[in-house]
């Protein structure tokens, strides 16, 4: 076994010229540092975790999209966006308390493990100090959690499970978006008005931590209305073809099909339902309707016609015609040619939101960043007034309640804004059933 | 020493150095120069690579020496992994328990599939495998929920029991350790321009994976080691010796199924989370990727593979468009943007394709895995100029070339 002689040769040089290393004394130990990642040279880095594949890839792509941008506005280039409506008025556009931001990406595939070890090299390689992202509730969690451990902020992106801020939340970490109870709660009124109040729903479940919060939401809420739950269906993670789901649903006396499924998943189980002709079924003398509880734009095209009429809730949408809203269309507007998603939004004001806390903190110490956000209340964000609730780290801010535009005047133009539910009625005490066993612990700063 | 022979010694004392200064060889260039995106001397990435290590040596234990093509060992990987974590959240957080248990339950569980899995051989094998280890998974991501917690994956929580450990105190996640020292715990040293990171984490797994290595060797150099190549040349005539391959073919698949479950138990010892994902049949492709890339029946062939492999995976997934940006703005811009198109398809999210084609120019031309490029390399050296063609034949008896392990 020869053939290491070369190698082991280069070990010992190795060796030796770390023995001179040691001797010099330029020695850093961690101990040097405050805190994980604690930026000691001009920039900043931040960590983008979004799904680059999977069932995910085109949130993932639109949220990678609006971070690039919202770094941009962060070191005064580009028009500065939502930066001129933001209520708070400490970032400057000289970056994060003059240190200029950069960043770094990463896959998560839409996989706990795949993005847990892509934050992990991050944090561990790329010394980033803030880690954002996640298309699925499922890889939130697990990325908050790792966040938590490693000692850095995690600012949630695109996920709607009860759980990230519910039984999972943590010290470390933060969601801008709105979550499956509010969707019920909004979506609920609605509903009534339009279906009466004796239905009889069948539930489609993405079978993960979204999509069982989202169930239970919805069908908490329905039931509260009168409205009878048929059966629950679990359906796995990007199935591709759920007609093997949809048939049973024909041989129910159901008249509502619920489908809580997001992203290529909803597209997929929306079209085949439309195949199989529910949307002109009639049952116990109603029209046979379907609810997809969480929408959006990037699903809406998926789908195309079929979504016509079908109601939903989201986050934002890029009609709406406050400062804040156009402000960031503009300029995303202008930077890729069409209007940003939901998921660009939330990602976008997430961004935004960390650095104004630094800014208002004077330090990149995560602890102190938390308190900063914790019971931060801004405007000119999109959503109205909103807070930052210190109890679970949510955001509560209006919800809207959208339906798929039967005559569209552009491929962008697909939604339209039903109501706009205020968040007083979307509001819940932190101890609610749906939001119990969890605890936040205490921030940690690594 | 050790009960190997002095050529083993070496071999064995070489590959504990090479282990031990992995944080400096996975180092080498400066911090701040253009090529520090080319470094792998990150306590995750070093972690990952004994790990899987471990996982690819004991792969080879069954598929190198009886050539029985496993295609389901990362079932083992996640239930080791499974285990762990329970042990995690009900006894301690000391990684000993875990990593035993983790080795005992996918213990028994290989002995179970490889019962049912070893009646039949060759391709009907690896199907059988293929086919435990997808219920593994599906059982794992749907039905057992309760015990796995499905898609999100099992994790600590602030209300488990943690008999052992007493009341937690605080209110933070405890953290791994083995007696009192954590694993994530990292000595930072800034020499010359380099950092190196010295990790608890890493080390841990660095001397579990040599002492795996060790017992692989004695495995490799035993008689028990010399029935299993006997099943792989062949079976047919073992059997009519009088020997039974059966309890042979079973006790490796049992070893190499302990090696996953200890691998995965690692892999939770470092990251108290465990994923479904972790069990899906890409992930037992990997492994047989890992050991052919290497150069299947050698014992370091499946850890070079390991590593290779770990590494592509996380410095070349990392090179987004704004990164190639930077490497090739001295183009002109028509140019620039050609040639970023054309690399951006090989890194980032397509770094599959980087392995790809590795994989293939490997077995194509380099049958016996990156082991046998390395020895040709050094033959070449060692032979000076000295030209050599087919004709010039080292071994005029004309003794039948080793079996290449390509399945």
């Amino acid at each position: 076994m020869s053939k290491f002689d070369l190698t082991r040769r280069g070990v010992l040089k190795t060796g030796a010229i770390t023995g001179a290393g040691l001797a010099l004394p330029t020695i850093f130990t961690s101990g040097a540092s405050a805190f994980t990642n604690e930026p000691m040279g001009g920039t900043v880095t931040l960590g983008f975790n979004v799904p680059q594949s999977g069932a995910y890839a085109d949130e993932g792509a639109d949220e990678l999209r609006a971070y690039q941008l919202a770094v941009e506005h962060l070191n005064g280039e580009g028009d500065g966006g939502m930066l001129n409506t933001f209520s708070s008025k400490v970032l400057e556009g000289n970056g994060i308390l003059g240190k200029k931001v950069q960043y770094v990406t990463g896959d998560t595939q839409t996989k706990s493990d795949a993005a847990r070890a892509s934050a992990k090299s991050m944090i561990e390689k790329d010394g980033a100090i803030m880690i954002t992202g996640g298309s699925s509730s499922g890889v939130a969690i697990a990325v908050q959690g790792l966040c938590q451990e490693a000692g850095v902020i995690f600012m949630a992106g695109l996920t709607h499970s009860n759980d990230t801020t519910g039984k999972d939340k943590k010290a470390n970490g933060f969601r801008h978006f709105f979550n499956a109870y509010m969707s019920g709660a909004a979506l609920a009124p609605v509903l009534k008005n339009l279906y009466g109040d004796d239905r009889k729903a069948y539930h489609l479940t993405a079978d993960y931590s979204w999509g069982w919060t989202q169930e239970e939401s919805i069908a908490a809420a329905t039931e509260a209305l009168g409205w009878e739950t048929v059966a629950k269906v679990r359906t796995p993670l990007g199935a591709g073809d759920f007609s093997s789901y949809i048939t049973p649903v024909l041989q129910t006396d159901a008249d509502v099909l619920v489908l809580n499924h997001y992203g290529g998943d909803m597209v997929n189980s929306l079209t085949n339902a439309v195949q199989f002709g529910l949307r002109d079924k009639m049952v116990n003398g109603k029209k046979f309707e379907i609810i997809v509880p969480l929408f959006s734009r990037l699903m809406a095209k998926g789908a195309g016609e079929n979504i016509k009429g079908i109601h939903g809730s989201t986050n934002w949408h890029w009609s709406l015609t406050d400062e804040g809203s156009q402000a960031f269309v503009k300029s995303f507007g202008t930077k890729y040619g069409f209007p940003p998603s939901q998921a660009a939004h939330t990602v976008y004001c997430q961004t935004l939101l960390y650095a104004d806390a630094v800014a208002r903190a004077g330090s990149f110490n995560p602890c102190a960043v938390a308190e900063a956000l914790e019971g931060f209340e801004f405007d000119g964000l999109g959503n109205g007034k909103t807070l930052y609730r210190a109890d679970d780290h949510q955001c509560f801010k209006d919800v809207l309640v959208v339906r798929g535009k039967e005559n569209p005047t552009s491929e962008y133009d697909l939604l339209e804004v039903v109501e706009v539910t205020p968040a007083a009625q979307v509001t819940y005490a932190p101890d609610h059933p749906m939001f119990a066993g969890g605890a936040l612990g205490q921030c940690n700063a690594g | 020493m050790f009960g190997l022979n002095k050529k083993d010694t070496t071999f064995l004392l070489i590959v504990i150095a090479l282990t031990l200064f992995t944080p400096i060889l996975m180092q080498p260039f400066a911090e701040g120069s253009g090529l520090a995106q080319f470094n792998g001397g990150y306590p995750d990435l070093m972690q990952k690579v004994a790990i899987f290590g471990i996982f690819a040596v004991g792969f080879n234990i069954l598929f190198g020496l009886t050539g029985y093509l496993s295609f389901g060992h990362a079932a083992f990987l996640g239930i080791g992994s499974y285990a762990a974590v329970w042990m995690f959240k009900l006894l301690t957080m000391n990684v000993i328990p875990a990593i035993l248990l983790a080795m005992v339950v996918s213990g028994i569980f290989a002995a179970a599939i490889g019962y049912v899995s070893l009646r039949r051989s060759g391709i009907y094998f690896s199907i059988l495998t293929l086919a435990f280890a997808q219920m593994c998974y599906k059982m794992a991501y749907s039905v057992l929920t309760p015990l796995t917690n499905g898609e999100t994956g099992l994790q600590l929580s602030l209300d488990d029991p943690r008999v052992l450990d007493g009341a937690s105190e605080g209110h933070s996640l405890p953290v791994t350790n083995i007696f009192g020292l954590p694993m994530n715990a990292s000595y930072k040293l800034e020499a010359l321009g380099h950092v190196f990171t010295f990790n608890v984490g890493f080390y841990f797994s660095a001397v579990i994976a040599i002492i795996a290595f060790y017992v692989a060797i004695r495995l490799f150099r035993s008689p028990f080691g010399m029935m299993l190549r006997a099943v792989k040349s062949n079976q047919q005539r073992m059997t009519y010796t009088g020997l039974d391959p059966k309890p042979y073919t079973l006790a490796a698949f049992v070893i190499s199924g302990m090696y996953a479950g200890l691998a995965g138990g690692l892999l939770a010892a470092m990251d108290p989370l465990a994923g479904a994902d972790r069990m899906l049949w890409t992930a037992s492709g990997e492994v047989v990727i890992m050991t052919i890339l290497g150069g299947a029946g050698t014992l370091m062939g499946p850890v070079l593979g390991a590593g290779v492999i770990k590494y592509l995976e996380n410095i070349f997934s990392k090179i987004n468009e704004g990164v190639l940006h930077q490497w090739f703005s001295f183009l002109p811009d028509g140019l620039e943007d050609l040639v970023i198109w054309i690399f951006a398809r090989f890194t980032g999210e397509g770094w599959h394709l980087t392995l790809g084609v590795t994989f293939m120019l490997v077995v194509t031309f380099l049958p016996g895995g990156l082991i046998e490029g390395l020895k040709r390399l050094n033959k070449r050296i060692k032979g000076g100029s000295k030209k050599r063609d087919k004709y010039d034949d080292p071994d005029p008896e004309h003794r039948p070339e080793p079996g290449k392990h390509v399945a």
